[in-house]
């Protein structure tokens, strides 16, 4: 009985007290955000866990489909089937598009990238919230390890466009070796607008609800089946509304891979300054998205 | 008891802690869109006119642990052990107060990493990545970690994927894995409720081996025997409040009264 009596006015010290003690001994806040250095060198360190975390999810994925991992290379190829049936036998989007299922088939495979690299992103803090709450780790890593498995998911549709390029009669050229900084660059954008989008999806989850809708807007101008070039070239639209299709960074990365890889893509198809606009896009979203996502990181898994 | 001599050195000081969880969508009846959007235009002030409910999980709790320390943390259920934890991992903000650490403290939760389609041998590595440990680090303990879950004592069952372990298995699993790395702080939340007797005597051992190593490891159980076997001091939750803090054989007869009593005739205390 003694003991309950005597352990509460002992429990509750001054509070000066506390702080000081923890000072003496240099204990630090439990739960603070680190400065930006340090969290990109906690990032850094994590890097063997982005990795795998990407890999186990991508096996994860379809490990218990009769096929297995052959729809990793199934899907995306009946993505493009679905959508040549439409727009290229149904509305007929192809007349005067050289290499028509080449062109498509390419820029569908490069728009899932960023489209489901945003959609992961958006649900990246939000659908782990059992791991945000657990372990300690700095938080960017779920948005750049879900892009990352995105990428690799990209790399098994790049093996299957490989073979339909091949089946089509696209030789294989020095231009080839361009998809690699194409891919890097777009990898880099993805990243960064997973992480603007992680931190507005940890506040508010219902925006992934929102997001198929913006996401589906997006690829129908950003000209996955249909030709800019040819849009813009008849001259009818507004300077700002060419401008603009030309800029947007979805259609930018489509058509330097489709410039990379088919050869009746031809350089004058491209917008101007392309390398310029890839480059600046990626810079600004991966570096912009990195900054903004650390600004919240404390936060995240509250509530 | 295992006796290991609790030094003057502070690992986890808190500090008049106020944890307050906020439950969107409780208003009865009124959960409804109008909620969401008065919620949504009048953030504060609307709080409770929108249905966000307040919990008040934790209060004014405050108290220091030292380095060699095993700390009890008992209660009955939802008084805020585990909140507690969580709010000193720095998993969870604090409303009020504050929390200082020694180090980063780890709660032993790798389970939350794992992923029940991969084969245990792949969450072994997962796992492992997740608390930071590198590749080598894992590699150099991985059949420490797989001898000492014993998954492999009944056939080849780290190279299944996880979703064909019972549900003891898969925990003796994710304890085995969380413990294979050495924490300054360490906080175990009903982590020794499963498995085996056998398991749970090597866990006990394990605990003992993390503190004579690192620092303070904290204990949350509802069986008080684990508690007695392990730690040495014990902090007592109530309603969020700290209702004592002694040590282990004090605190817990004081604890089994409360409990045990709480059915038949309440004493005058």
């Amino acid at each position: 009985m003694s003991q309950v009596l005597h352990t509460p006015p002992q429990t509750p010290p001054p509070t000066d007290d506390l702080s000081a003690l923890a000072a003496r001994y240099g204990l630090t806040v439990s739960g603070a955000r680190p400065s930006l250095r340090e969290y990109v060198s906690q990032l850094w360190a994590r890097r063997h866990f982005i990795g795998a975390f990407a890999t186990a999810k991508l096996t994860a994925q379809y490990s218990q489909a009769k096929l297995g991992q052959v729809w990793q290379v199934m899907t995306p190829l009946l993505n493009a089937a679905v959508y040549y049936f439409i727009f290229g036998v149904l509305l007929g989007t192809k007349h005067g598009v050289p290499d028509y299922i080449p062109f498509l088939v390419t820029g569908v495979f490069i728009w899932t990238f960023t489209q489901s690299s945003i959609m992961a992103g958006t649900r990246a803090i939000s659908g782990n919230l059992g791991l945000v709450r657990a372990l300690h780790f700095p938080r960017a890593a779920l948005p750049i390890s879900f892009c990352l498995q995105q990428l690799q998911q990209l790399l098994f549709s790049m093996g299957a466009l490989v073979v339909i390029l091949l089946c089509f009669g696209v030789p294989v050229g020095p231009s080839w070796v361009l998809a690699l900084p194409a891919l890097v660059l777009q990898f880099t954008f993805n990243a960064g607008v997973s992480m603007i989008m992680a931190r507005w999806g940890a506040k508010t989850p219902d925006i992934a609800q929102l997001m198929p809708f913006v996401l589906r807007t997006w690829m129908y101008v950003s000209g996955v089946m249909w030709s800019i070039d040819k849009l813009t070239a008849k001259d009818h639209l507004p300077h700002v509304v060419s401008v603009a299709l030309a800029a947007n960074p979805a259609a930018v990365y489509i058509d330097l891979m489709r410039f990379s890889l088919i050869d009746s893509f031809h350089a004058g198809q491209l917008p101007p300054h392309v390398w310029a606009v890839a480059t600046g896009w990626a810079l600004i979203a991966g570096v912009g998205g990195f900054i903004y996502f650390w600004k919240a990181e404390e936060t995240y898994g509250r509530g | 008891m295992a006796e290991i001599p609790s030094s003057n050195v502070p690992t986890v000081v808190v500090d008049g802690v106020d944890i307050v969880y906020r439950v969107n969508g409780t208003g009865a009846g009124r959960g409804s869109a109008t909620a969401a959007l008065n919620r949504m235009l009048r953030r504060e002030k609307a709080e409770k006119a929108a249905g966000v409910r307040k919990v008040h999980a934790v209060k004014k709790v405050s108290f220091v642990a030292y380095k060699g320390e095993a700390i009890g943390l008992i209660g009955t259920n939802g008084s805020g052990k585990s909140t507690l934890l969580k709010a000193v991992a720095g998993l969870l903000p604090v409303e009020n107060g504050r929390i200082y650490t020694d180090g980063q403290p780890s709660l032993l939760g790798v389970n939350a990493a794992m992923m029940s389609d991969l084969t245990g041998e792949r969450n072994v590595y997962l796992g492992g990545l997740a608390m930071g440990m590198s590749r080598e680090q894992i590699k150099g303990r991985y059949q420490e970690i797989v001898d000492f879950s014993g998954i492999n004592e009944k056939g080849d069952f780290i190279t299944l994927p996880m979703r064909t372990y019972s549900s003891g298995m898969a925990a003796r699993l994710r304890f085995s894995i969380a413990a294979a790395k050495d924490h300054d702080v360490l906080l175990i939340d009903e982590a020794l409720a499963t498995g085996d007797r056998s398991f749970q005597k090597r866990s006990e051992e394990r605990i003992r081996e993390l503190r004579e190593h690192a620092g303070t490891v904290f204990l949350v159980s509802h069986n008080n025997k684990s508690i007695r076997d392990t730690c040495d001091r014990v902090l007592w939750l109530e309603r969020g409040e700290l209702r004592m803090d002694g040590p282990t054989e004090d605190v817990l007869q004081e604890y089994e009264a409360f409990t045990g009593g709480a059915d038949k005739a309440p004493k005058a205390a």
